[in-house]
């Protein structure tokens, strides 16, 4: 692979954080570095979302730091989130479903749309001009995507597989620097999770974005994945190359599982 | 098998974002345009300008506002009966109280005002949603009829809340004769149903819709919900604001508090629904429903009695409309619960595939 992966671009600092009387992560460290494609694996309400949650201030934990590229954030929020360049996908697609596969993903160019209210609606000079540009950018994700067909579709129309490539299709279209995928494979088949492994790795490698994903398929985050974070109970029980958290005896009576 | 987009190819993004990007639809919407300001003024009557062009052209225009609120951003609104009240008022005040402003300007203003205050009645929505936001709403409705029947100054001390306006004039136009007004309204209505059209279809419009479909996932795109839901309200409130100017000035010359009652904003809610939420289109059909049918009704029952030898006593004329009417409401909203819009889209679908099944 070309590609070469980077300083810390985002790290985690004793993240914690709690709902009520549950705490869903304890103490959670970890980094993320550039270009690096970055794992988080675990059981069931290990606390995985809840991490992409935090990273992109959904969630506020109650104690604990994120430096993005140096910067301090004690209080992150979506909107700054995405400002800085952070953008993800959902666990449960998150579409917008009465807007076709453009409207989707042009929402994803929200952020650089400079024209006003007023500009919109007389559809006057720099707003008819935006909005072509835009139009083209999110045309580029719509090839790379090989998802031209369906471009016009309502997205609550569309089946599954193909409502999951839109889903990561508007976050691309942010042009993130980090893109956080919550399970992008999660209830696919066989071709489909291996159309989205080429797209993932096809961002990762084009555009150098910065991976963190969430998935369970051990075969694929074993494959792609530079480095592998485990939580378990909302606490990191494992960090490191894959081989190495493969091997990790807590790590397998947690989660991958040993033969007694 | 005419009405095809075929051959009809695009080169530039241009093209495919244009706003009917069939050639036949567009056509259609010219000679539509056409008929409405050159055929309608030669072969209508005044009765028919009065009682039901003008009042759909004006209620159309309400019933867009409220589709950008309820429609395109999801936030269910009971008080655009009182957003209309506001306009009507505030173009009012400034009318009387600013000596020698253009009536453009006076109605312009009155739908800023309404603006501004539906932005006021629009902050509940950062936290509340669904029905508990149509109560909020609803508050607005009562606190304006309250002020405009309490506080003399909003209606230039009339005891009664009653104000009226006369000698109205655009560029030394007079608006007297219900022709005059009637192709007032309707370029106004053209003019704001553009803009309309022009919002829902770039970035302000995406972020209403956004909002109104994920809020969640609006918000990591980095769409700040503040700013999409109070713009949606102000841009609402401003449509709805403008039609009650022209309620009041155009249509009714003189008007009363009740005017603008809450039956207007659950009719202006009910147009929307029945026309298709999230549609432009949508709203003309809703108000064409509401407006045009119970007096269609009215008017053909007896006809349609005569045919089989019934007469129809004029209270039991007014009766079976009713039952007509609401029975109608019931079919279409079990047939085709997103209004008449879809169905026109269905049809529109159908169409392009005729004469084969699919």
């Amino acid at each position: 692979m070309s590609r070469q992966i980077g300083e810390v671009i985002l790290d985690l600092k004793n993240v914690s954080l709690s709902f009520g009387g549950v705490k869903a992560l304890t103490d959670i460290s970890f980094d993320v570095r550039e270009h690096e494609i970055r794992a988080i694996i675990g059981p069931n309400g290990a606390g995985k979302s809840s991490m992409l949650n935090v990273i992109n201030g959904v969630y506020r934990p109650q104690q604990g730091e994120i430096v993005l590229r140096g910067q301090h954030f004690s209080k992150m929020n979506p909107y700054k989130a995405a400002k800085a360049g952070i953008s993800r996908t959902f666990q449960n697609i998150a579409l917008f479903k009465g807007m076709n596969v453009i409207d989707n993903l042009m929402t994803g160019r929200n952020l650089k749309i400079r024209s006003n209210l007023i500009q919109q609606a007389f559809w006057w000079g720099p707003a008819r001009r935006e909005e072509l540009a835009h139009r083209a950018k999110v045309e580029e994700v719509i090839d790379f995507l090989e998802i031209q067909h369906i471009r016009k579709t309502p997205v609550g129309r569309l089946p599954y597989g193909l409502q999951k490539r839109v889903d990561l299709g508007r976050a691309l279209a942010m042009e993130p620097s980090i893109l956080l995928l919550d399970e992008p494979m999660a209830g696919m088949n066989v071709e489909e999770k291996q159309d989205m492994c080429r797209f993932i790795l096809d961002v990762n490698d084009q555009f150098g974005t910065t991976i963190v994903l969430i998935e369970h398929d051990m075969a694929v985050v074993m494959d792609i994945s530079d480095r592998v974070v485990v939580l378990d109970y909302g606490k990191k029980i494992g960090d490191g190359a894959p081989d190495a958290v493969r091997a990790n005896p807590e790590v397998i009576s947690a989660y991958l599982g040993a033969s007694h | 098998m005419l009405y095809r987009e075929n051959g009809q190819f695009k080169t530039s993004y241009a093209a495919d974002q244009q706003i009917f990007p069939i050639a036949q639809d567009r056509w259609a919407i010219v000679g539509l345009l056409v008929f409405a300001f050159i055929g309608i003024p030669l072969l209508v009557d005044e009765y028919l300008l009065r009682a039901i062009l003008i009042p759909f052209l004006i209620l159309s225009l309400a019933a867009l506002g409220v589709n950008i609120l309820v429609g395109f951003c999801g936030q269910i609104t009971l008080g655009a009966g009182a957003f209309m009240a506001v306009g009507a008022y505030a173009a009012y005040n400034f009318h009387i109280r600013i000596e020698g402003l253009p009536l453009l300007l006076s109605l312009l203003l009155g739908g800023l005002t309404a603006a501004a205050v539906g932005i006021v009645f629009g902050i509940p929505s950062l936290r509340v949603r669904g029905l508990y936001l149509a109560v909020a709403t609803l508050a607005a409705q009562f606190f304006t009829d309250w002020v405009f029947l309490r506080v003399p100054w909003f209606t230039d001390n009339a005891s009664s809340g009653s104000v009226s306006v006369s000698n109205l004039q655009v560029l030394g136009w007079p608006i007297a004769a219900p022709v005059d007004k009637y192709l007032f309204c309707l370029g106004w209505l053209t003019v704001f149903a553009l803009l309309a059209k022009n919002m829902t279809r770039s970035a302000i419009g995406r972020q209403w819709m956004a909002i109104r479909d994920m809020d969640v996932a609006a918000e990591v795109i980095g769409i700040r919900p503040l700013f999409a839901k109070l713009s949606a309200f102000a841009v609402s409130s401003f449509f709805v604001g403008t039609a009650g100017a022209l309620w009041g000035f155009i249509h009714l010359a003189s008007w009363e508090p009740a005017a603008f009652s809450v039956d207007r904003s659950f009719q202006l809610l009910f147009m929307v629904i029945i026309g298709g939420l999230g549609s432009i289109m949508g709203s003309f059909f809703g108000a064409a429903f509401i407006v045009i049918l119970p007096i269609a009704l009215n008017q053909f029952l007896p006809a349609i009695g005569g045919l089989f030898g019934i007469t129809i006593s004029t209270a039991g004329i007014s009766h079976a409309e009713l039952i007509i009417f609401g029975a109608l409401i019931i079919f279409f909203l079990i047939k085709e619960p997103h209004g008449i819009a879809r169905l026109w889209s269905t049809g529109k679908e159908k169409l392009r595939l005729w004469p084969f099944p699919h």
